[in-house]
């Protein structure tokens, strides 16, 4: 294996890691097969595995995720793709209805040990319907696990084990990140779901940031090395399960929040996160926490717009400015 | 169908009757919760169907969907236990009147958003070809979850896969209060359908339980021999309302009763007495089948309810519901 990987070809490698272990595990989505997906992310797995393993579907979303449903009940572990993750609205009964709720209203008589895979975020220019970070849509409904992850190394160690999973993942690939580069973990490498990491440490003000906010938090952090504020950046991975244990150690040693989120502030996962803090570690703040997540309105298309809407190195900056002078 | 397959279907469709019958009485005592969408009328469809089945097939059903389950082995005690939340229920009495599942005999489930469990049937049916068990999975549905769309994607991905899929529609004529021919753009709405997808749509009489026995294995065995899905639409009609105490009055009286007089065990008994069964078979089979149901009521009523702690379980594989650290 080469000495870097990209986000992007650790998709497809952490998929393909899994798939010649386990011969349950297949894959579906719209373009998936011979042409490797519309972001190149399952490039690859059509010609080692074959049409029996790798299935293009049409453009039928409720088709893709309720047939993986199906498919998780008796005996497989589908890898289904949802091109964006926008189009997680078309399908949404399956995720809102059907599958976090299948396992608890049959009493435990039914396991959905699948993965949906989707391109998620935005930086790139798409607009309203092809931008949006809807990590969050998933975490108002009990019974999902989401995984977020933000390096090469993550994708393949967290994609593993979602597939290994017995409970249904929703998995956000960063379409800002896919570009990104590496180093290729080693064989058999697992990142358990519900493990934040503490990506760089600081003494002073805690940042809580997940998948492509990762990058941004550790960039302010670098900047504010020079206005001698020492940020500790936490990278969150996964949603569910929450890694509160984690983000309150952090607080223990810098008494101080940021959480960096792309989803809008209304309903963002920073919200369910600062009020765990509140109930909990309150006693451990010196200051008001400030969550730098995007501005309530539609992702507008031209970049000077979406610059003003999702959060930038400069409003971290910013931010963790003022709660360190606080 | 053999003699003695007619008669244990009909004491199965005898059983499921006086099921509903107390489902529906248990509701009206204030014993059951919720609400119920009761399957009286649609007996011969689930029985019949099930009668054609391998007992390793997937079956996928509604939210009216008590008879698939007791077709595929769930009895009337687990069933009314499950209606009334005691902890005996088929489902811990998690799930309710409308969620009934024996997933041991690969019933795996019953659906309350319209239209849901088709594409999942689908999926199961290529699970099956995956793993190549030779499994089928069927869906039944109503007639009104043929204008959603789920359904449609269902049939285009089970037609382009070729899958050992069959979609079974109860057209009880209604989709809840509104009659469906009002909202649907052509008289049959399933069997009308399937020819735009590439797949047969056959009409059954859905009252018989022979014929649908007939019409279920001649479809199963094409999809089992690879040649893809099927639309069975198996005419019906409800002999209770649509959910809990709806007294049904927008149906007009003589239809009705043109309806009541085409009652499925009727219809079977008819058959068995055609056969030469003697009158005492039957009678013994509706005397057992009242029995059942009268000590199952008992039993459901007397069974503990759950344990509070139960609200905490079942969420995760591992049992438990920590969503966080």
């Amino acid at each position: 294996m080469a000495d870097v990987i990209t986000y992007r070809e650790a998709v497809a490698e952490g998929i393909a890691r899994e798939m010649r272990r386990d011969p349950s595990v297949v894959c579906l989505g719209e373009d998936i097969g011979e042409a490797g997906g519309v972001f190149k992310t399952t490039a690859g797995l059509f010609k080692e595995f074959g049409r029996e393993r790798v299935w293009d579907t049409p453009i039928s979303e409720q088709a893709i995720v309720g047939a993986a449903m199906g498919a998780a009940m008796t005996g497989m572990r589908p890898v289904a793709e949802i091109m964006f993750s926008d189009f997680l609205a078309c399908c949404w009964d399956y995720l809102a209805n059907e599958i976090p709720k299948v396992r608890y209203m049959t009493g435990g008589q039914v396991t959905v040990p699948l993965v949906v895979r989707t391109a998620n975020g935005g930086g790139l220019g798409f607009g309203a319907q092809h931008s949006q970070a809807t990590e969050n849509w998933a975490l108002t409904v009990p019974g999902l696990k989401i995984a977020a992850p933000s390096t090469p190394a993550d994708v393949i160690g967290m994609m593993a084990a979602a597939i290994r999973s017995d409970d249904p993942v929703v998995f956000f690939e960063h379409k800002g990140l896919l570009a990104s580069k590496g180093v290729p973990p080693p064989p058999d490498h697992v990142v358990e779901l519900g493990h934040a990491a503490v990506v760089r440490e600081g003494g002073d003000v805690t940042l809580v940031a997940l998948a492509s906010m990762v990058p941004v938090a550790l960039k302010a952090a670098e900047r504010l090395v020079q206005e001698d504020i020492g940020v500790e950046v936490v990278d969150l991975r996964s949603l569910v399960p929450l890694d509160m244990a984690t983000v309150l150690a952090s607080l223990g040693r810098t008494s101080r929040l940021v959480t960096v989120e792309e989803n809008p502030y209304q309903g963002g996962w920073g919200a369910t996160l600062v009020s765990v803090v509140a109930d909990e570690g309150f006693a451990l703040l010196d200051a008001p926490v400030r969550r730098v997540a995007a501005e309530c309105v539609p992702l507008p298309f031209a970049d000077v717009l979406e610059e003003q809407v999702i959060p930038t190195v400069d409003k971290v900056v910013a931010a963790v400015r003022s709660l360190a002078a606080y | 169908m053999d003699t003695a397959e007619l008669l244990a279907s009909y004491e199965q469709m005898a059983l499921i009757r006086r099921t509903e019958k107390a489902a529906h009485d248990l509701f009206l005592q204030g014993l059951v919760k919720g609400t119920t969408h009761l399957a009286a009328g649609h007996e011969a469809i689930a029985v019949g169907a099930s009668a054609a089945l391998r007992d390793d097939d997937y079956v996928f059903a509604t939210y009216r969907g008590h008879h698939h389950a007791m077709a595929r082995g769930a009895t009337p005690e687990e069933c009314l236990a499950e209606l009334m939340s005691r902890a005996t229920g088929l489902c811990k009495a998690k799930g309710g009147s409308m969620h009934l599942t024996k997933a041991d005999a690969n019933m795996l489930g019953s659906y309350a958003i319209v239209g849901a469990h088709l594409p999942m049937a689908v999926g199961a049916a290529w699970s099956a070809r995956l793993r190549g068990t030779g499994q089928l999975a069927v869906a039944f549905f109503g007639d009104g979850a043929t204008n959603i769309g789920s359904f449609h994607e269902a049939l285009n991905l089970a037609a382009v896969w070729k899958l050992p899929v069959l979609f079974v529609c109860e057209n009880n004529q209604y989709m809840e209060y509104t009659p469906i021919a009002d909202v649907t753009a052509v008289p049959r709405p399933a069997a009308d359908r399937a020819p735009a997808y590439g797949i047969p749509g056959e009409v059954v009489d859905g009252n018989d339980v022979v014929s649908v026995q007939e019409a279920v294995a001649r479809l199963a065995r094409r999809a089992r021999a690879g040649d893809g899905p099927a639309v069975l639409e198996a005419e019906t009609y409800r002999h209770f309302g649509h959910s809990r105490a709806d007294p049904a009055t927008y149906r007009p009286a003589e239809e009705v009763e043109r309806w009541l007089k085409h009652d499925p065990l009727d219809i079977a008994r008819g058959r068995l007495t055609e056969a030469g069964v003697p009158e005492e078979a039957v009678t013994a089979a509706d005397e057992r089948a009242q029995t059942v149901v009268r000590q199952a009521i008992e039993a459901a009523k007397s069974a503990p309810p759950p344990d509070p702690r139960e609200a905490f379980t079942d969420v995760w594989a591992d049992g438990g519901a920590a969503w966080r650290t």
